[in-house]
C-alpha cells in the first residue's frame, strides 16, 4: 500500500541551530505513528512542518501524490501561494497542546467552521456533521457553550472533533495532553483511540508511553533532530537497541512495565 | 441668551459634522494602514511606519497648519473646511492604524495557527477568526481617539471655520456675560464626548463573552 | 506645482525664534507637568481615601476636563478669568493655567492607578515592621508608585509638549508661534512649517529616547 505522508529528507535549522537533520518517515493510511523523544528533539517542529506552518531549508512533505507547502519549478524549491497552501491544509487536521479553540464562538460554530468557510457546505449540513462528531467525543450537552466554559479537557474533545470532522487524510496530534490536569488526560485519550481505531491515519507526538504503546502501529524515537530508532512499540519500547532511547525510556520505567 | 442659542447649536452642527466623517475616514483609512503595518511587505511596511511615527510625533495644530498653509504651494487649492477634515484624517488615521496593529498583534499567534490548520485563507483568518477578537482590545483606545478628535475638531476655529467654539468666540464678542457661555459650550463639547464614551462602554460589554 | 522658489536661507535665518520658541515650549510642558502632579497627586489621594463628597468632587472634575478641549480652558483662563476679577495672568501664565487644570485631570488617573497598583505585599511588610500610616506612604508607598508610572510620566510629559503648539493662540511665542510669524513675515510657508514639523519630531522623539534610558534605570522590575 502506498503511504498516505512521505516525508523525505527534512532539513531546517533556526539561525545556527539544526533542528531537523534529514528526517526521513512514511505513514501508510490507518497507521498510528508516534513520535516521541526529549524537548528541543524536533519532533514538534517536524509535526509543523508537516502543516505548513513552519518552513523548511531542504527535503520534501507529500500529501498522497501533492507536495505540501512547496513545488518544484524549473528545479528551484519554490513556496506555494498561501491560498494553496490553505487548500492543502484542510487535508491535515491538527489538534495543539493548548487547544487553541475559537473563543468569540460556540462549540459548535468552532467545528463547523471548517466545514462552511473552507469545505463550502451549507450552514445547515455543516452543523448536522459537527453535531454527529461533538456527540461522538461526548459533549452534546455542551453544544451551545462557549469554549471559557469548558474544562481543559472538554475544550481539547472540541478541538479534536473540529480537526477530524473535516475528514482530513492525515491526523496530527502535538502533545494534545501536555497541558491537561492528570484527571483529563483519560477522557482525551479515550476519543484518540476511538479515532485510531475507526481507521483514521494519526501522526501524534506524545509523553503518554502507555497510550503509544497501546494504540500506535509503529513508535520513532527521535534525538537531536534525527531519527535514532522506529518500530512497532512493542520492540521499541520494550527492547530499545540503542543506548538513546533506553536513556530516553528510564524516565518512564514505571510506566512501560 | 436666546439670541445666542441658534448658533452656538449651528456650531455645535459643525462640530459633529467634522467629528462624524474624520472618525469614519479615520477609521477606514487606519485600519488599511494598519493592516499594512503588519502584514505588508517590506516597503509597505516601512513606508507606514514613517507615517504613522511622524504623524503621532507632531502635535495636532501643527498637522492642521501645515496642510492649510503648505499645500496651496504645491498648486492645490482646496477650501478652509476641506484642509481641516483633511489634517485631522490623516491624525486619526496615524493613530487608529497604531490602535489595529496593537490590537491584532495581541491576539495569541496560536490563534492564527489553529486558523491555518483547519485551513481558512488569509482573508478568512482575519475576517473569521482575528478580527472579532481583535475589534473588542481595540475599542478603548478608539473611544480616546474619537474624543481627541472633537476636542481636534476645535482647533479648526482658527481656521475661520465656524465650529461650536467660534461660535461660541463670537457670541462672547456682543455679550457683556460671556461666563455663562463659557459654561454653556463647555457643557456641550462634554456632553458629546461622554456620550462617545459611553457607546464605547456599551459596545465593549457586547463583545464581553471573550474572557480571555 | 505652483511657482514657489524656497528660500532656505531666509528660514534659517530666523532660526533662533525657532529654538527659543521650543526651549519655552519644553519650559511650559515641564512647569505644567510639575503643577499638574501636585494636583493629580492630591486628586488620587482624594479620589482613593477622602471622604464621598471629596471622591466625587474629583470624578467630575477629571470626567470634566478629559472631555473639553483644551482651547476652550486656554480662552476661559485668558479671556474669561479677568472677567470675574482674575487680572493677574498674562497670555503666558494663563496657557500654563490652562494647561496644569488640564494635565491634572490625566494625572490623576495616573496616579490613582500607580497607587493602586502597589503589590499588596509591599503594604504589608511594611506594616509588619511596624510603621505609621504616613511613614509608609513617604517611605513605601510613594516611591515604589512613582516608579511604577514613571513609563505614564513620561509619554504625558511629550503629550503635553505637543499641547504647548495651542499657546501660539494666545501669542505666546513658543515653535508653533515662531512659524507663524515667520510665515506670515516672508511667506515661506513650506520651509517655515518643515522647520517646526522637524524640531518637534526631533525634540519629541529624543524626549522619548532619554526618558526610555531613565525609565531602565528606574522603573519596577515586577
Amino acid at each position: 500500500m502506498a503511504p498516505i505522508l512521505k516525508i523525505s529528507d527534512l532539513h531546517k535549522h533556526f539561525g545556527p541551530l539544526e533542528v531537523l537533520r534529514g528526517i526521513s518517515l512514511d505513514v501508510d493510511p490507518g497507521q498510528v505513528v508516534a513520535l516521541v523523544g526529549a524537548s528541543g528533539s524536533g519532533k514538534t517542529t517536524l509535526l509543523r512542518c508537516v502543516n505548513a506552518l513552519e518552513d523548511y531549508h531542504k527535503g520534501s512533505i507529500s500529501l498522497g501524490d501533492e507536495q505540501i507547502g512547496y513545488q518544484d519549478l524549473n528545479g528551484r524549491r519554490v513556496r506555494l501561494p498561501e491560498s494553496r497552501v490553505a487548500r492543502q491544509r484542510a487535508e491535515l487536521g491538527m489538534v495543539f497542546q493548548s487547544y487553541n479553540l475559537f473563543p468569540h464562538m460556540t462549540v459548535l460554530d468552532n467545528v463547523a467552521l471548517g466545514l462552511v468557510y473552507v469545505q463550502k457546505k451549507s450552514r445547515a449540513e455543516a452543523e448536522r456533521i459537527a453535531l454527529s462528531w461533538i456527540e461522538r467525543v461526548g459533549l452534546a450537552d455542551k453544544v451551545k457553550s462557549y469554549p471559557f466554559q469548558l474544562s481543559g479537557g472538554q475544550q481539547q474533545r472540541v478541538a479534536i472533533a473540529r480537526a477530524v470532522a473535516m475528514q482530513p487524510k492525515v491526523m496530527l496530534f502535538d502533545e494534545v495532553t501536555s497541558a491537561l490536569d492528570p484527571e483529563l488526560i483519560g477522557e482525551v485519550l479515550a476519543v484518540m483511540q476511538n479515532l485510531a481505531r475507526s481507521g483514521q491515519t494519526m501522526l501524534v507526538v506524545s509523553h503518554e508511553m502507555m497510550f503509544v504503546r497501546e494504540v500506535a502501529h509503529r513508535v520513532v524515537f527521535m534525538d537531536g533532530g534525527v531519527i535514532v530508532e522506529q518500530g512497532p512499540p512493542e520492540e521499541v519500547l520494550v527492547r530499545p537497541r540503542t543506548e538513546r532511547l533506553q536513556t530516553f525510556l528510564t524516565r518512564f520505567r514505571g510506566v512501560l512495565r | 441668551m436666546s439670541f445666542a442659542l441658534p448658533q452656538l447649536l449651528r456650531g455645535l452642527g459643525v462640530t459633529l459634522e467634522i467629528g462624524a466623517i474624520v472618525v469614519t475616514a479615520g477609521s477606514l483609512a487606519g485600519f488599511v494602514v494598519g493592516l499594512s503595518l503588519l502584514y505588508g511587505g517590506f516597503a509597505v511596511r516601512l513606508a507606514a511606519r514613517l507615517y504613522v511615527d511622524t504623524i503621532r510625533g507632531l502635535p495636532v495644530l501643527v498637522l492642521i497648519f501645515v496642510i492649510y498653509f503648505a499645500l496651496p504651494a504645491f498648486g492645490l487649492r482646496f477650501s478652509a473646511f476641506q484642509a481641516g477634515i483633511t489634517a485631522l484624517s490623516i491624525f486619526a488615521t496615524a493613530h487608529i492604524a497604531e490602535i489595529v496593529r496593537g490590537g491584532i498583534d495581541s491576539i495569541p499567534r496560536a490563534q492564527m495557527d489553529a486558523a491555518k490548520a483547519v485551513g481558512l485563507t488569509f482573508w478568512q483568518r482575519l475576517h473569521l477568526v482575528i478580527l472579532p477578537q481583535a475589534v473588542r482590545r481595540m475599542v478603548p483606545s478608539w473611544v480616546n481617539v474619537a474624543v481627541e478628535i472633537v476636542k481636534g475638531s476645535a482647533l479648526l476655529s482658527l481656521l475661520g471655520i465656524i465650529d461650536l467654539l467660534l461660535a461660541m468666540q463670537n457670541v462672547v464678542g456682543v455679550t457683556f456675560s460671556p461666563l455663562p457661555f463659557y459654561g454653556l459650550t463647555a457643557f456641550l463639547y462634554f456632553a458629546v464626548n461622554f456620550t462617545i464614551s459611553r457607546i464605547g462602554g456599551l459596545m465593549e460589554r457586547r463583545f464581553a463573552y471573550l474572557k480571555y | 506645482m505652483g511657482a514657489y522658489h524656497f528660500n532656505w536661507f531666509l528660514a534659517w535665518q530666523s532660526f533662533p525664534r525657532f529654538y527659543w520658541g521650543l526651549a519655552l515650549g519644553l519650559e511650559l510642558a515641564a512647569l505644567s507637568l510639575l503643577i499638574g502632579s501636585v494636583i493629580g497627586m492630591a486628586g488620587a489621594f482624594g479620589r482613593s481615601f477622602g471622604p464621598t463628597w471629596l471622591r466625587l468632587a474629583v470624578m467630575s472634575y477629571v470626567e470634566f476636563i478629559r472631555n473639553v478641549p483644551l482651547l476652550l480652558l486656554i480662552y476661559f483662563a485668558f479671556y474669561g478669568l479677568p472677567k470675574i476679577g482674575i487680572t493677574m495672568f498674562d497670555n503666558v501664565w494663563s496657557f500654563v493655567v490652562a494647561l496644569s487644570v488640564y494635565s491634572g485631570a490625566y494625572l490623576t488617573e495616573v496616579f490613582r492607578a500607580g497607587v493602586n497598583s502597589v503589590p499588596v505585599g509591599y503594604t504589608e511588610a511594611a506594616k509588619a515592621v511596624g510603621l505609621m500610616p504616613w511613614q509608609r506612604v513617604r517611605l513605601i508607598i510613594l516611591p515604589v508608585t512613582f516608579r511604577i508610572i514613571l513609563p505614564s510620566l513620561s509619554n504625558t510629559f511629550i503629550s503635553l509638549f505637543k499641547d504647548t503648539a495651542l499657546a501660539s493662540a494666545v501669542a505666546v511665542p513658543e515653535l508653533t508661534y515662531a512659524a507663524e510669524w515667520l510665515n506670515v513675515n516672508t511667506f515661506r510657508t513650506i520651509e517655515a512649517w518643515t522647520f517646526a514639523a522637524v524640531m518637534y519630531l526631533f525634540a519629541g522623539y529624543g524626549i522619548a529616547f532619554i526618558l526610555r534610558r531613565i525609565e531602565r534605570r528606574y522603573a519596577v522590575i515586577r
